[in-house]
Parts: structure tokens; C-alpha cells; sequence
């Protein structure tokens, strides 16, 4: 297996309100290996967008950050703004999810890449920008005839295939991409994964994929990390992961979804915890059709299930750290609609 | 579901919905027409009461705008709509309004369709206020918990008075179906009512609907982009794209067997949860096309892996083309080419004859090898069937196009589908085309 480009270690991130913070990221360990393409999933609100910016280093000034995130040999938590900069583009790339409110629409794509390029490699001439800019824009398959045009003449899909191209063309090492298809068509969004499915082998990137969508991850990631009320609850090899869920949570993410092989619905009741004061025990206990009474009383430890899958569950033991009579069954609370997500 | 022999409650028979478009400042200055966007272009379908009409598409394909005219929010241009007996297109604004007490639609976001300052009681109570059914102030305080309880918002009395902003989506979206049932409608659309809500609660919601339907015999137009959601709860499907509906049929049958090629790449296209599938390859080509200058012929046929003679080939056909092949060449390699050709911009204009113009530095002999070179590429591609004859002039090289058909609708199978393949006298021509095109002008250049 190859040495992790970009790990995390304990990381928390907190955001202060007006009682007390909301911890949005809570302990997150987790690490991700060049080439490799991590799938990062969780329902609204779970934390997964702020775990994706705080990898690199974008969490805002007002937010708490604490433990490491290491890339290069450099802990990213503790480098001073001016060397954030300059790893961010050429080494740690982000592309978002709304293409549109990205591109500035007074100047033309050309523009936008020859800024890119003289902002990070200033060296470049002007006929190298031009060479590098258009291979990006042609491994997303936008035509070298469009290079002059404004981003308003442009479909919803090609704008984000420019967005991705601009992060693409400083070749970085990392790529986070936050939701990079939600907004667009299905066609289109298989398209553009099929694309980025290409990218990890041709640029040997390692990318972050955060969605909400499971079949997404199913299709396209190696890897997929779960997340829930700012913990990774469980992180294994994808395909072990959706045949073979180790976490209650995941199991049940997994049967709501509604896909073309769906015969009844499912749904999970209740909805994710409050992040300010979050329930004691494993965070999924008030919600986990399977759990015990351990659950509701000590933190899970995190184990390695004999499939390889790492995993926040007393499920999976250790046994000796449940106290006795920690496994009977927990007596749930009816949840009521009141509680929903 | 009733009866085949009842009437149904909704008959829509060519209905359209025309938008203009605003041209650029220029244009306005110069007073020249800016040309108008066929949102629905001729849809014609039947709801029965009790059923389930899932109308799909992707962005840009009509089907919300078909949903707000089955409403009148946005007003019928052409065609009929039929609900219970009565003709309804192009009824007054007056009208409509006591028509949505029963027809009713629910929007895709529920955080926009909920006014912040309003309570939860006030916003269900509303529609009673607003078609003037609210008088006894008991009554409506009665009304308005028997809803919100109806859509599992119990106890009532705990909601009556919270803001929309105390609420998760799912609740909202809750909130919002309790408004559209309490005048009782016999209609519901709903567009996307779910696409905005988490994974987790999306089944619920649905659930929810389906248990409505039975409770409260409504019949619903289910407007999606997904065709899973659809799959679990329509009884028919109608799917649209770029304001036409290219097939219809019963549920099962447009999953079992789709006949347009296009609801066949929507469906590969679905991702699934399942870990042994992969990011499917064999995926059409590009987007939807700008609607202000639809394609020639069929309007899938740009897209279409299965496009064929008569299917509506022209000038801009080439353009991609061209585009397409120059996103794989080298950066020299397409600067060599590009000089072999002029502008392209003439083959913006839809045509069925596509001049390919020399290079300022170039000869009309540039411009066939240009095209020698295209079709050495891929002889295979659907485009070059599309192609009648082309030929060196002083202008540059010509492409001629065969003359588009629009695809007719016809029965297919328990479908109705628009699409030249399931058309036998397309087929016909088709093959009269090949076979003209072996023998009479020998004249083609050997591209």
C-alpha cells in the first residue's frame, strides 16, 4: 500500500455560537493515498464539507481548529496564511459545487487560466500558459475553439468542467471536490465522473469526493469514509463497505436509498444529533436499530473489522471494554415525526 | 386505479407554452425580434383519477413549466387541457384561482416555498383565508391540525405556532403537503418534492405521498429529474426532453423495455448503489442543446448513438464534430488544423448545407482534406450517415445534409414514443437513401 500524500489526525474543528460551540468535525482521523479516489459521504449537516475545507486549510478565522493534518511533512494546522497560499493550488486543490457563482463573468476562460498560472507559476510564458491551459480544458473535453469565450457561453456542465480544468491545470497533488455534480444533469454527471474517474489514473492525484449521493461513491471511489455527527463512523475499502456495511449507520444510509432495484422504502428515523451537545455514547445509539446498552453509556472504540474495514461500533467489540450486561438490548425511545430530519 | 372506460381527470392534447426571449441590448436597440423558447412544444397525455404520472427530464426539458400550465401559472400558448370535463387552457386568472382549490402543487424547495415570518398554523391555514373558507375561527384552527396531523406532524398543537426556520427540511416539506391538501384537491403536483431533501428522509416523504393518495384519493403529477423515485411510484411515465415528451407508457414498461434512446442513456446514466457497477462509458455525447435554436429533426438526434439518415443531421452536427476531434489532438496538431479551415461561425446557423471555409491561408482542397481527416476518424460515427454528398467549390468544402424528418409519435409496444427507429416508413427511407447513394451520382469526393 502506498504512504498517504495528505493524513489527519484528531482533527476537530468548532464553530462558536452564541452558547456553546458547535463541533462540527469532532475527532476525525483519516488519511488518503496518491491515486486513490476517497469517497466522503454523510447526510446534511454531518460535518463533511468542513472536515473537506479544513483538510485544506480553508476552515474561517472565527472557527477552532485542533490536532494535525499533515501533508509533505508539514502539519497544514500550523503554517501561517502565506505558505497556505502557495500550497494551495499548485499541491491542494478544491473544486466546489456551484460552477456558476465560481467563474467571474466579465472575463473570458482564457483570462481565467492565464491568473491561475501567472499567480502560482509566475515563470510560465505566455505560450506555455497557453499549451497548459488548453490540454486541462481538453482532458474535460471543452473544444480549444471555445478559449476566448465568457462563462455565460457556456452550459451549466461545461462551466464546471472549466471550474475542475482550472484546478486541474496547476496539477496538484490533493483535490478536494465538495458535491462537484450535484447541480448538474444525469448524463452530465456521469460524464464528469467518468472523467475524474480517468484523472486519478492519468495524474496520479489523490481525490477527496465528498456527496451525498451513495451511488456516486459506489461507482467511482476505491475508498469511502462515513460520516456522522462530526465522526468517521466507518472507513473501508468501498466495495467491502456497500456489501458488506460494518456500522449499523451505514447499513441503514445504505437500504434508503432509492434506486431502480428499490422494491419498499426505508428511511432511518430521527435525524442527526445536534452538534452543540451531541447524545453520550456512540452519537447514532437514539437512532441505531441495533443497539446496547454500552452504547448509550461509553464512547465506541474505533477497531479494525476482519473485512478490513475500520469502524466506531461496540458491535464489533473490543469485548473487553463493555461492561457487563452492556450488550442487552437498549430500550429505544419512540421517535416521533416531531424529530425528523 | 379506476376503470380504462372512465374519463380521465386530466386530458392534455397538444398543449404548449412559448417563452420569449430577450435579445441582447443590441438587438433591443435595433428593435429585431429576439425569438421565443418552445418550453412545452405539443405534449399530449392523459392522467386518470387515482394515478401517478411521473413526468421526467432533465433541466431545461419543460417539465416544470408543463406542471405550472397545467395550473395556469404560466399560461398555455396552444393546445387543450381538459380537467373533469372541463376545458381549462386558457381559462382567465380569475377563474383559475377557484380552479386550485382543486388543483394544487407542492416545489421542489421547501425552505423558499415557506414565508419566515409566517407561522406554521397561518402558512396551512392560508388557502382556506384566501378562497374565503375561513369564517368560523374554530373551524379553521380544527382544519388546519386535522392536516398537519395528516401529514404526521402530531401533536399539532406543538407546530401551530413554530416559524419554518424551527424546522428541518423534512418537516417543512411536510408542512408544504399539509397546505396543498387542506382545500381537499383532487390534483397534486409535485415538483421535485423530494430532490432537495436528505437521503435519509426522502423515502419518508415519498411514503408520505403514497399514503395521502389512498387516504385522500388525489391524483398526482410527480415532476423528477430521477427516474429511481419514479420508478417506486408512478403507474405511468412520460419522459421529456427539450419540451417534447419522447416516450410515454405505463411504469413497467418503460423500465422494462425503453424505446427512445434517450430514456435508455438516462437510465445507464442513474447512478447505482451497487459496488460491482462502474462509472458507465457508452454515455451520449455532450448536453442539452440551447432550446432558443433547437436541433434540426429529432432533438436527441445531436446526442444520439443510434441517429440514422433522416434523424435531422445539419451544419452545426459538423461543428461539434470538428470540436470534439480537436479536444484530442495535441496543441500544435489543432493549430495545424484549425488554419486549414476559415470561421466556423457559419455553421452556427442551422442548415442542411454546411460550407466548411478555407483558412485565410488555405485552398478549398484544405478544407475537404480537413474533412478527409474528420471522417478518417471515425467513418463509424452516426454523423456521416446523415451525410448525402460533399464536394470541393471555390467557397470551400460543401456538406450536404439529407433531408431531416421530425420524428412522428406512434404506439410502440404499449408505449407511445417519438423516434425514428420504431418508425417504419423512417426506416423506409432510410434505405432508399443507402441505396441511392451506392449508385446514382458518382460524384462524391472520395472524403
Amino acid at each position: 500500500m502506498r504512504e498517504a500524500v495528505l493524513e489527519a489526525k484528531d482533527l476537530r474543528v468548532w464553530y462558536a455560537t452564541e452558547t456553546d460551540p458547535v463541533r462540527a468535525v469532532d475527532g476525525v482521523t483519516l488519511d488518503i493515498r496518491p491515486g486513490e479516489t476517497l469517497g466522503l459521504v454523510g447526510e446534511s449537516g454531518c460535518g463533511k464539507s468542513t472536515l473537506g475545507r479544513a483538510l485544506l486549510g480553508l476552515t474561517p478565522d472565527s472557527a477552532g481548529v485542533s490536532g494535525q493534518v499533515l501533508y509533505d511533512g508539514r502539519d497544514l494546522t500550523e503554517v501561517t496564511p502565506k505558505e497556505m497560499r502557495e500550497l494551495r493550488g499548485p499541491e491542494l486543490g478544491l473544486i466546489f459545487q456551484e460552477p456558476m457563482t465560481r467563474l467571474n463573468p466579465l472575463i473570458s476562460v482564457e483570462k481565467h487560466f492565464f491568473e491561475t498560472l501567472k499567480a502560482h507559476e509566475p515563470g510560465l510564458s505566455k505560450d506555455e500558459m497557453r499549451v497548459r491551459s488548453l490540454e486541462a480544458l481538453a482532458g474535460m473535453g471543452i473544444p480549444p475553439t471555445r478559449f476566448g469565450q465568457f462563462p455565460h457561453e457556456f452550459s451549466g456542465g461545461m462551466r464546471q468542467r472549466i471550474m475542475i480544468a482550472l484546478t486541474l491545470v496547476l496539477e496538484p497533488k490533493v483535490v478536494v471536490a465538495d458535491e462537484p455534480t450535484t447541480a448538474l444533469d444525469v448524463i452530465v454527471e456521469a460524464q464528469i465522473l467518468g472523467i475524474l474517474a480517468d484523472l486519478r489514473k492519468n495524474f496520479d492525484a489523490a481525490l477527496l469526493l465528498i456527496t451525498h449521493n451513495l451511488g456516486i461513491v459506489a461507482e467511482a471511489c476505491d475508498r469511502v469514509a462515513v460520516m456522522y455527527a462530526g465522526r468517521i463512523v466507518e472507513d473501508g475499502e468501498a466495495r467491502q463497505v456497500f456489501s458488506k456495511p460494518a456500522h449499523p449507520y451505514t447499513r441503514e444510509l445504505l437500504r434508503s436509498i432509492i434506486s431502480l432495484q428499490t422494491k419498499g422504502l426505508n428511511y432511518i428515523p430521527g435525524a442527526p444529533p445536534d452538534l452543540v451537545d451531541p447524545p453520550p455514547g456512540c452519537r447514532f445509539h437514539p437512532r441505531c436499530p441495533d443497539a446496547m446498552k454500552v452504547c448509550a453509556e461509553k464512547f465506541p472504540i474505533p477497531i479494525t473489522t476482519a473485512d478490513g474495514q475500520r469502524v466506531e461500533c461496540w458491535l464489533h467489540g473490543p469485548e473487553s471494554e463493555i461492561p457487563e450486561g452492556g450488550t442487552e438490548q437498549l430500550a429505544r425511545e419512540e421517535i416521533a415525526t416531531a424529530e425528523e430530519a | 386505479m379506476s376503470s380504462e372506460s372512465e374519463n380521465p381527470l386530466l386530458q392534455v392534447r397538444d398543449l404548449r407554452a412559448t417563452y420569449s426571449v430577450r435579445g441582447s441590448f443590441f438587438d433591443r436597440l435595433r428593435g429585431r425580434e429576439a425569438g421565443s423558447v418552445k418550453a412545452v412544444d405539443g405534449a399530449s397525455f392523459d392522467v386518470r383519477r387515482g394515478e401517478v404520472l411521473g413526468v421526467v427530464g432533465e433541466s431545461g426539458s419543460g417539465k416544470t413549466t408543463l406542471g405550472r400550465t397545467l395550473l395556469g401559472l404560466v399560461e398555455a400558448s396552444g393546445g387543450s387541457i381538459v380537467f373533469d370535463g372541463q376545458e381549462i387552457a386558457g381559462l382567465s386568472e380569475s377563474l383559475f384561482r377557484t380552479l386550485r382549490k382543486r388543483l394544487q402543487i407542492v416545489f421542489q424547495d421547501p425552505h423558499a416555498s415557506l414565508n419566515p415570518a409566517m407561522t406554521i398554523g397561518t402558512a396551512v391555514s392560508d388557502p382556506l383565508r384566501f378562497h374565503g373558507l375561513a369564517e368560523d375561527k374554530e373551524a379553521v384552527v380544527a382544519k388546519v391540525e386535522a392536516a398537519l396531523e395528516r401529514v404526521g406532524l402530531a401533536p399539532a398543537a406543538q407546530f401551530m405556532s413554530k416559524y419554518p426556520g424551527d424546522l428541518s427540511g423534512g418537516q417543512k416539506q411536510r408542512v408544504v403537503l399539509a397546505r396543498a391538501i387542506i382545500l381537499e384537491p383532487d390534483v397534486l403536483i409535485a415538483d421535485e418534492p423530494i430532490s432537495m431533501l436528505d437521503m435519509s428522509v426522502r423515502a419518508k416523504i415519498l411514503e408520505l405521498m403514497l399514503e395521502l393518495k389512498d387516504e385522500l384519493d388525489l391524483t398526482y403529477v410527480y415532476i423528477t429529474h430521477d427516474l429511481a423515485t419514479a420508478k417506486f411510484f408512478c403507474d405511468r411515465i412520460a419522459i421529456m426532453y427539450l419540451g417534447r415528451i419522447v416516450e410515454q407508457g405505463p411504469a413497467e414498461e418503460i423500465y422494462r423495455d425503453p424505446k427512445h434512446p434517450y430514456t435508455q442513456a438516462l437510465l445507464r446514466a442513474i447512478p447505482n448503489p451497487d459496488p460491482t457497477s462502474t462509472v458507465p462509458r457508452d454515455l451520449p455525447r455532450g448536453e442539452v442543446p440551447d432550446a432558443v435554436q433547437p436541433p434540426l429533426g429529432c432533438n436527441f438526434h445531436p446526442r444520439c448513438p443510434k441517429a440514422f439518415e433522416v434523424c435531422g443531421w445539419e451544419s452545426r452536427d459538423l461543428r461539434a464534430l470538428l470540436e470534439a476531434r480537436w479536444t484530442k489532438l495535441s496543441e500544435a496538431e489543432f493549430e495545424e488544423e484549425r488554419a486549414m479551415v476559415g470561421g466556423l461561425e457559419g455553421l452556427d446557423v442551422a442548415a442542411t448545407e454546411a460550407v466548411l471555409e478555407p483558412g485565410t491561408e488555405g485552398t478549398p482542397e484544405d478544407a475537404g482534406n480537413m474533412l478527409g481527416r474528420l471522417k478518417a476518424q471515425d467513418p463509424d460515427d452516426p454523423f456521416w450517415k446523415g451525410v448525402e454528398k460533399t464536394s470541393t467549390e471555390e467557397d470551400g468544402a460543401h456538406v450536404r445534409f439529407h433531408k431531416p424528418v421530425e420524428p412522428r409519435s406512434l404506439e410502440v409496444g404499449g408505449a407511445i414514443v417519438e423516434c425514428h427507429l420504431h418508425d417504419p416508413e423512417a426506416i423506409e427511407a432510410a434505405e432508399r437513401l443507402r441505396a441511392g447513394a451506392g449508385s446514382a451520382d458518382g460524384q462524391d469526393d472520395p472524403v
